[in-house]
């Protein structure tokens, strides 16, 4: 199929080149909106039917001293007409807006790949900035590149010449020298303007300013200045094509993991026939699931914003017990100080969702950046004999499925389950085919109401879970509480009989999640010795570079755990087969710990704590050495 | 799923006795402690609301007073340290329906869970929080507490306590609470009123009640609170009523600039109009009369008595404040009115079927 080309402009390149994939890179200080504008590169795309992954990288701090490098943000997107895991290795494109994120991105580049500079913040203070000593534009560190220099501030400013804003022109006119660049990039790769024309449409119209149109103006007029650019001045040897990509029929959206899971929350709710409460404080990378949920109060969702980390999920366990679907979010250093809370509800067997979006750590770490290292806390990270369930989202859209797990498994065994995803599934989307609503199967939820023959803590026999009685209804009053209760009746109970017998049931009961939990599923020839077993957001590098192994006739399979406590029941027979284990982890070995302390099998961890995802070739790299 | 369909209100309330609210968990506190007065008002009270039983809710942190839910049959809930405000607050949230009471100690409520307490109660969540305060810790054996007074010898503090003990009602006052009352264990009747009020009051409402700890703190009050001292140390906060208190109800609180000061009626033509009126609708004049305290140990009680006992301050008791504001759940529960008009009841079609979409066929 022909791509539609740019809204209305004539193509005229002398080359048309149809490529499968493209990486490219936005980067400029954290005040420049490289992610605004990634995320409608990505969306374009998205629209356009490609495949695609991003991954967003922003500093911690909202507004880095200015041209610095550590303010450096950068948004990277792949696209591609086939089916892609990752967002790309090294970038084939860079697009910096000044010499820090020239400087900090650079060695990602592989040569003769293109970089695009905005020559205009390249002055005296801006090199300074960046602690560089000499011009990167002229001191040959841009020869071995395709290297763009491209005033684009001032063809900003000079596109914009007709419009006038009454109050700081200037400004306001030079922040749209992000919609040129886009424009340029449009061309380049033969996007159409109009998802992102009428986006800007949507969100500045709905801006304070009184100046709003002339606002949406300006922005729609510095793109259509881009692209015209591009096509005018033949700026590039060649424009290319990414056709779109082999997809299954269906409706497509491009979603985030954050938006995905709380989606999906709202929609296991429904399932469920709850109320949804989602008790959180404000915390990176997960505050975009309260601000999401916030939104949907037409459903009966109720956020509550709370005082502290330890209110929100008493608050959640309030609500539960009060019949509501109980959910709280947050990030690693929010669950160290929920752990007491989350006992709380382990004891009183009331069902609780822990959503924890994994960043750097320990302590503060790395608050915007990706990690895995919560799966050990999650595990083990509360006082005494603590199960709970713990699924993880191996992908951005995965997230919407995994919420609903998580709600499913909490209600179903009545006990905490967490949900680990983290901070690169938070912020990076794909392409999700939107299930139909009413093809998901219903969560059987039912409140106990009949006194009849009832007692607190009397067990289900296949879940082992004891019945939801809430408040309100009648003849059923009990006292629940963190003291240790008695088998059936739920008195106050010292007795060390019945203390162990208690530990030995709640224990028994998350391990009987595993009777619902699918078995995990090997990917690989038939013959292959070395297995690949990673959970999580490793997921895609480690698929692509499996796969790319595979291709190459290396006796290698791999697969993915989304339950890791409890494991598929299946786990320990797979892992048996293999000679070798491997076990990719964004930690020091937190998964292989379990592995190996479960099965008592060789494992072997590839790990990285870099606050960064896995390049596909550094997995490449080891399962190559690991397989001769 | 819903929450389960109740009967249709009956015509006239349930009828209950006390008994009806005993639970049967064998009660173990300390012999001669203050916490049966108060269980045994409490559970009075809860009889004569004639409110469905089924419907009420007790939730406790930890500490001795925390035990209270487990002999009150009712719903209840035993949670962790400091934190039974922020579980009262999702309960309420999740069915507002129910009546909630929170039961707490000086070391749960203003230590360990000062935060959720002054959070609680400026979110103004109707819920009804029982400070039992007795001003030590029981539970751990004898420690100083928040409300502990200065230099008070004990186990953790042998050489003297040198925290600056905080004033729970004042606190209460600072962070918004919209019923603000103090009474004592040893005032049956006076406690059983105030718990009626508070049972009465749609919001947050705060009630300190002067435990004794008959192992760790005994008679910790009694300087101002025993039959002989409680007339002249004690003043009972009526509203539209001026302060007079005294064996012949003949001293009165006078507002001298910003201080209150003890005056004798009938001295210096000294008469009503010239005390404070209580308004407890007014915040400020609360804010003022949570500073008024006598001595707080029998010693001090004793030094200022040698000084000049006519000066000495009597302790108010009853309702501080009482204003009807709009609960957390109320805002709530209106937002997501406010916006199911606007947009419709949420449909999940509409909610995924949303943003740049594409089909591929």
């Amino acid at each position: 199929m022909t791509p539609p080309t740019a809204t209305g402009i004539e193509t005229t390149a002398k080359k048309h080149e149809t490529i499968d994939k493209v990486v490219i890179r936005f980067a400029g200080d954290s005040g420049d909106g490289m992610q605004v504008t990634g995320t409608h590169f990505t969306n374009t795309s998205a629209v356009l039917g490609n495949d695609l992954a991003t991954f967003p990288d922003f500093p911690a701090e909202i507004r880095a001293p200015a041209g610095s490098l550590p303010g450096v943000s950068g948004f990277q997107i792949q696209f591609s007409s086939m089916d892609i895991h990752t967002p790309g290795d090294r970038p084939d494109v860079l697009i910096a807006f000044n010499p820090a994120a020239l400087k900090v991105n650079l060695k990602d580049m592989p040569p003769n790949s293109v970089v695009i500079v905005n020559t205009d913040s390249f002055g005296e203070v801006d090199l300074k900035k960046a602690n560089c000593a000499t011009n990167p534009l002229d001191d040959g560190t841009l020869d071995k590149f395709q290297a763009y220099k491209i005033p684009i501030t001032e063809l900003t400013m000079k596109a914009l010449e007709s419009i006038k804003f009454q109050e700081k022109d200037r400004p306001k006119k030079e922040r749209n020298k992000n919609f040129f660049a886009l424009g340029i990039l449009y061309w380049l790769y033969n996007r159409p303007m109009e998802t992102t024309m009428n986006a800007i449409d949507r969100e500045f119209s709905k801006k304070k300013d009184p100046e709003a149109p002339l606002l949406v103006q300006a922005a729609q007029m510095a793109l259509k200045a881009g692209v015209i650019y591009a096509e005018s001045t033949e700026l590039f040897r060649s424009q290319y094509t990414v056709a779109p990509a082999k997809y299954e029929k269906g409706t497509y959206r491009n979603i985030s993991g954050n938006v995905a899971l709380a989606m999906g929350l709202v929609t296991a709710s429904k399932l469920a026939g709850l109320q949804l409460f989602y008790g959180s404080y404000p915390i990176t990378p997960a505050s975009d699931i309260l601000h999401e949920l916030a939104m949907h109060k037409n459903f009966g969702v109720k956020t509550f914003q709370a005082e502290d980390e330890i209110a929100a999920v008493a608050a959640a366990i309030g609500a539960s017990f009060g019949g509501s679907l109980g959910v709280t979010g947050t990030s690693g250093p929010g669950v160290a100080l929920k752990s007491e809370a989350i006992n709380l509800a382990v004891m009183t067997e009331l069902p609780l969702v822990i959503v924890d979006i994994q960043r750097g750590g320990p302590s503060t770490g790395l608050p915007t950046k990706t990690e895995q290292a919560d799966l050990l806390q999650a595990m083990f990270g509360r006082n005494s004999e603590s199960p709970v369930g713990i699924l993880a989202p191996a992908t951005p859209a995965e997230c919407f499925d995994i919420a609903i797990q998580a709600v499913r498994f909490a209600t179903k065994y009545m006990c905490p389950v967490f949900i680990l995803s983290d901070g690169y599934l938070a912020n990076g989307a794909e392409p999700w085919k939107i299930p139909d609503p009413a093809s998901l199967p219903k969560i059987d939820v039912k409140f106990r109401t009949d006194p009849q023959g009832w007692a607190p803590y009397l067990r289900n026999e296949v879940t082992l879970s004891r019945d939801w009685a809430i408040p309100g209804t009648p003849n059923m009053e009990h006292r629940l509480g963190g003291i240790e209760k008695s088998h059936i009746y739920g008195s106050v109970n010292y007795d060390p009989e019945n203390h162990e017998f208690m530990c030995r049931v709640r224990a028994a009961k998350v391990a009987r999640m595993a009777q619902d939990i699918p078995d995990v599923t090997v990917h690989g020839p038939e013959d292959a010795n070395t297995l690949v077993i990673g959970w999580g957001s490793t997921y895609g590098a480690t698929r692509a570079a499996v796969e790319d192994c595979q291709r190459r006739g290396l006796k290698v399979a791999r697969a993915h755990l989304r339950h890791l406590n409890p494991f598929p029941a299946n786990l320990g027979k797979v892992l048996s087969r293999y000679k070798k284990i491997l076990v990719p982890e964004m930690n020091l070995g937190q998964l292989l710990f379990l592995l190996r302390a479960k099965f008592l099998c060789d494992a072997r961890g590839i790990n990285k704590v870099q606050g960064k995802p896995f390049r596909v070739s550094e997995l490449i790299e080891v399962i190559e050495k690991e397989c001769k | 799923m819903v929450a389960p369909t109740q009967p249709q209100t009956p015509a006239a309330a349930p009828k209950y006795t006390k008994a009806d609210f005993q639970s049967d968990q064998e009660i173990r506190w300390c012999p001669g402690c203050g916490d049966y007065a108060i269980l045994n008002a409490a559970q009075q009270v809860f009889a004569q609301l004639g409110f469905p039983k089924h419907k009420m809710v007790m939730i406790s942190g930890i500490g001795c007073s925390s035990r209270f839910p487990y002999y009150v049959n009712t719903y209840g809930f035993h949670t962790i340290h400091g934190r039974a405000p922020a579980v009262a607050t999702g309960l309420k949230l999740a069915n507002p329906e129910l009546q909630v009471w929170v039961a707490t100690g000086d070391g749960d409520a203003l230590s360990i869970g000062g935060n959720h307490l002054i959070h609680a109660l400026r979110r103004n969540v109707d819920i009804k929080i029982l400070l039992f305060n007795n001003r030590i810790y029981g539970l751990t054996k004898g420690q100083y507490s928040p409300t502990s007074e200065l230099g008070k010898k004990v186990k953790s503090a042998p050489y003297g306590s040198i925290d600056q003990p905080i004033n729970p009602i004042t606190l209460a006052l600072a962070s918004e609470a919209t019923f603000v009352a103090r009474s004592v264990d040893i005032y049956p009747k006076h406690l059983m009123e105030i718990l009626r009020k508070a049972a009465d009051h749609k919001g947050s409402a705060f009630i300190e009640i002067l435990q004794n700890c008959n192992i760790f703190n005994d008679l910790a009050f009694d300087h101002f609170v025993d039959r002989e001292a409680r007339n002249r140390y004690n003043v009972s906060l009526e509203h539209g009523k001026p302060l007079i208190f005294g064996d012949k109800r003949e001293l009165g609180i006078r507002l001298n600039g910003l201080n209150p000061e003890v005056v004798k009626l009938g001295e210096n033509g000294i008469t009503e109009k010239d005390l404070i009126i209580h308004d407890e609708h007014n915040p400020t004049l609360a804010a003022i009369l949570s500073r008024l305290n006598p001595p707080a140990t029998a010693d001090d009680m004793e030094k200022a008595q040698a000084k000049n006992p006519g000066s000495i301050l009597p302790l108010p008791i009853g309702i501080f404040r009482n204003d009807r504001l709009p609960t957390l759940e109320e805002r709530t529960d209106g937002q997501i009115a406010d916006q199911k008009k606007a947009k419709g009841e949420g449909d999940i079609r509409k909610l995924l079927f949303a943003g740049d979409m594409w089909d591929v066929k």
